[in-house]
């Protein structure tokens, strides 16, 4: 069948303007990679993640839909703040993401690990995953510790490039190997 | 054996109802903001459509989180975009001097003058309140007899019959694929 009203076209004004809610999201190209940046109505930062793709950035938005709540918006203006400080801490500028972080979207591991990692690791230190494993109180779980580190959702603020294997290399890392390489070069520099 | 997830699982049962993923709203609007506009066009005129579609929208977005399904949600926004032109005609009828012959004729549609389709939407605009809107959420918003039926507060078999009267009165030689005749 024909759609009847086929002929019936109107011109659209374009999507609803919709004010800021519960969480803000913008996807940002950075020197590191294809970013999603989401923040909270409070401004304080959910996810500074890395979204190579649209598939990614589907699943970094349903689990927020999921875990802190569905209204969620892509909005630039709220943003602006996480995007200015990454831009500064990408550009060596800043030696730390400064930004309040909400860690909604880790587990009860995720959370320890996270803020361990954060509270002893500096900017331009390094260490390896069995050594941060211990810090945290989890001695033998290096592996789980490396889990947890790879689906950290605030790559870059919460500083999870800093870890490395005790094998050599840079290891594994969300937004590839040659990120972890770049965010350490930018911080060995003097 | 795996998960049992049939409609007649009875252990899943109650699950089903109280877990909803609900999306990320974004991917609402994204997905079906020219459904919503397009139906606001038909259902209050172009002037008007903008403003009916963005309070839609602001509904919506409200009423989202409490939300107790995800099943549909392309027939709950149009349900919403209808419910809010309703108001925007009542508060139309309310504004409008009495002494104006047109404000006495259900409610008014402002259709400009030139339209590129002719003379369709003049002829939708003029139809009886309840048909128009059920045409148009039935062939604009391509919802279902049961859905149409929903938003108007009627039963699935006055959706029918209002969209069938509509038709014959605009004189459009179609079938209604839900409804062969």
């Amino acid at each position: 069948m024909t759609d009847p009203f086929a002929a019936f076209a109107p011109t659209l004004a374009g999507p609803p303007r919709l004010e800021p809610t519960d969480v803000s999201y913008v996807v940002d190209d950075t020197v590191v990679g294809r970013m999603l940046l989401a923040v909270r109505d409070d401004g304080r930062v959910l996810a500074t993640a890395y979204a190579p793709d649209a598939e990614a950035e589907d699943r970094w938005l349903t689990r927020i839909a999921g875990s802190v709540s569905p209204r969620v918006l892509r909005h630039p203006a709220p943003t602006d703040a996480v995007r200015r400080a990454l831009e500064a801490y990408l550009a060596g500028r800043a030696r730390r993401v400064e930004v309040e972080t909400d860690l909604a979207l880790a587990s009860d591991f995720q959370r320890e690990v996270l803020t361990g990692l954060a509270a002893s690791v500096g900017y331009g230190e390094r260490t390896t995953y069995a050594v941060l494993a211990r810090a945290v109180g989890h001695p033998g779980a290096a592996r789980a510790v490396g889990t947890a580190l790879g689906h950290n959702p605030l790559c870059v603020t919460l500083p999870c490039h800093r870890v490395l294997p005790a094998s050599g290399g840079v290891g594994g890392y969300a937004g590839g190997p040659a990120a972890k390489e770049h965010l350490l070069a930018l911080e060995s520099r003097p | 054996m795996g998960v049992q997830r049939g409609r007649d699982s009875r252990i899943r049962a109650p699950y089903r109802w109280t877990i909803v993923s609900l999306p990320p709203f974004q991917h609402l609007v994204d997905a079906h903001w020219r459904d919503v506009a397009r139906l606001a066009h038909g259902l209050v005129g172009p002037v008007h459509a903008d403003d009916v579609a963005q309070q839609a929208w602001t509904q919506a977005l409200a009423a989202y989180p409490r939300l107790t399904h995800a099943r549909n949600l392309r027939s709950w926004l149009l349900t919403i975009t209808h419910r809010c032109a309703m108001d925007h005609h009542r508060t139309a009828r309310r504004t409008s001097p009495h002494d104006d012959p047109s404000s006495l004729a259900g409610a008014p549609v402002v259709v400009p003058p030139d339209l590129p389709d002719g003379d369709l939407w003049r002829r939708v605009a003029a139809l009886p309140e309840r048909q128009r809107d059920a045409v148009l959420l039935r062939f604009v918003g391509d919802l279902d007899h049961r859905s149409v039926a929903a938003a108007l507060g009627t039963s699935p078999g006055m959706s029918r019959r209002l969209v069938s009267d509509a038709m014959a009165t605009l004189r459009l030689d179609l079938t209604d694929p839900e409804d062969p005749r």
